[in-house]
């Protein structure tokens, strides 16, 4: 069965439920290597967004991503503001029209949103950023669908894959954005950004665990 | 005449560097800031900036944009990409920092000067020795 307009909502206010949760943690890993705001500002940002979609009444998935990217893109703040607004108004963009979503679907909208995300900050791989979580895992979607894996085991491979690269930005030194002004200082402390890459997208994997 | 557009991650900080670039051109200049995630919270706001672009796109063709840290370029060029395509090649991102590059700019736009002249002086008033 693919994914509905309600299974979409139901994803993201998980996300905002995990983002509340997880704040001080957020802003933790944020004080150690930036400026100690992402946990406040990716929460401050979601509770916008969802308090918007109160009110939507969404002719099609894509205006129900467009809705929180904008949300997201004005009232988050940092960095994350204009690169998960850029993520979810690329989702908006590839779901636009769209009543429900297969998999593959779900891959082309998650491939514009993390190409998107890489035009926008123009990070590498390796530059201790959202694009070493996102990038990973879009990888292991699409190629778990090849190997015929179904929607659900292709979602959770994916969130494995973030989590293993929210991992690995520990050791790495920033490129990006204000923990780069650390330099070397900034190895030994895994990356906000990821983090949140990777809660986005484990809150998936959970959410639609039972769709098909 | 070219108009500025001040972005910062502090609504105070952004209208404090309108208000002194336009004490040096007696508001000739059309200077408009786009500070904070809102007037109490810090941060940059592509949607602020994006209404500060309109209004300068309203009052001149072209739009300097001066700019302090780290996301206010991202948050800048979102605004720009949130503009209808026509307009975006009317809007330039400056080099230059944010205050020094500010008073310059209002000085070299108060006196006509197109934006490519205006942003390299900013740009050079950077490098004006401060003490001597």
């Amino acid at each position: 069965m693919p994914l509905t307009q309600e299974a979409v909502r139901a994803w993201l206010q998980r996300c905002a439920a995990v983002l509340e949760e997880n704040r001080d943690y957020l802003t933790q890993l944020d004080a150690a290597i930036g400026d100690a705001d992402h946990g406040v500002n990716m929460d401050r940002g979601f509770k916008a967004a969802m308090a918007r979609l109160t009110t939507l009444n969404a002719p099609d998935i894509g205006s129900i991503f467009k809705t929180v990217g904008m949300a997201l893109v004005a009232t988050v703040g940092g960095a994350g503001g204009p690169l998960y607004g850029t993520f979810f108004l690329q989702l908006g963009v590839k779901t636009a029209g769209k009543q429900e979503l297969t998999p593959q679907d779900w891959a082309e909208a998650l491939e514009a949103a993390v190409n998107g995300v890489i035009a926008r900050g123009q990070a590498r791989l390796g530059d201790k950023t959202m694009v070493d979580a996102l990038l990973p895992a879009l990888e292991a979607y699409k190629a778990a669908l090849q190997d015929g894996a179904s929607f659900v085991e292709a979602l959770a491979r994916s969130a494995a894959a973030a989590e293993e690269g929210m991992k690995a930005t520990i050791p790495m030194v920033a490129k990006k954005g204000r923990a780069s002004y650390l330099g070397e200082r900034s190895a030994g402390h895994q990356d906000p950004g990821a983090t949140s890459s990777y809660l986005i997208l484990q809150a998936a994997a959970e959410t639609w665990a039972d769709v098909s | 005449m070219v108009a500025l557009v001040i972005v910062a991650h502090s609504a105070k900080l952004a209208e404090g560097v309108r208000e002194l670039a336009a004490q040096m051109t007696q508001g000739r200049v059309p200077i408009f800031a786009a500070g904070g995630v809102d007037d109490d919270i810090l941060g940059t706001n592509a949607e602020r900036i994006q209404e500060a672009l309109a209004a300068a796109l309203a009052s001149s063709e072209q739009v300097l944009v001066l700019m302090d840290l780290g996301s206010a370029v991202l948050s800048a060029r979102m605004a720009i990409d949130l503009l209808p395509e026509e307009l975006r090649p009317r809007v330039r991102l400056s080099q230059a920092p944010l205050v020094e590059g500010a008073v310059v700019a209002a000085v070299e736009a108060s006196i006509g000067k197109d934006v490519d002249e205006i942003e390299a002086s900013a740009v050079e008033a950077a490098r004006m020795p401060k003490v001597t």
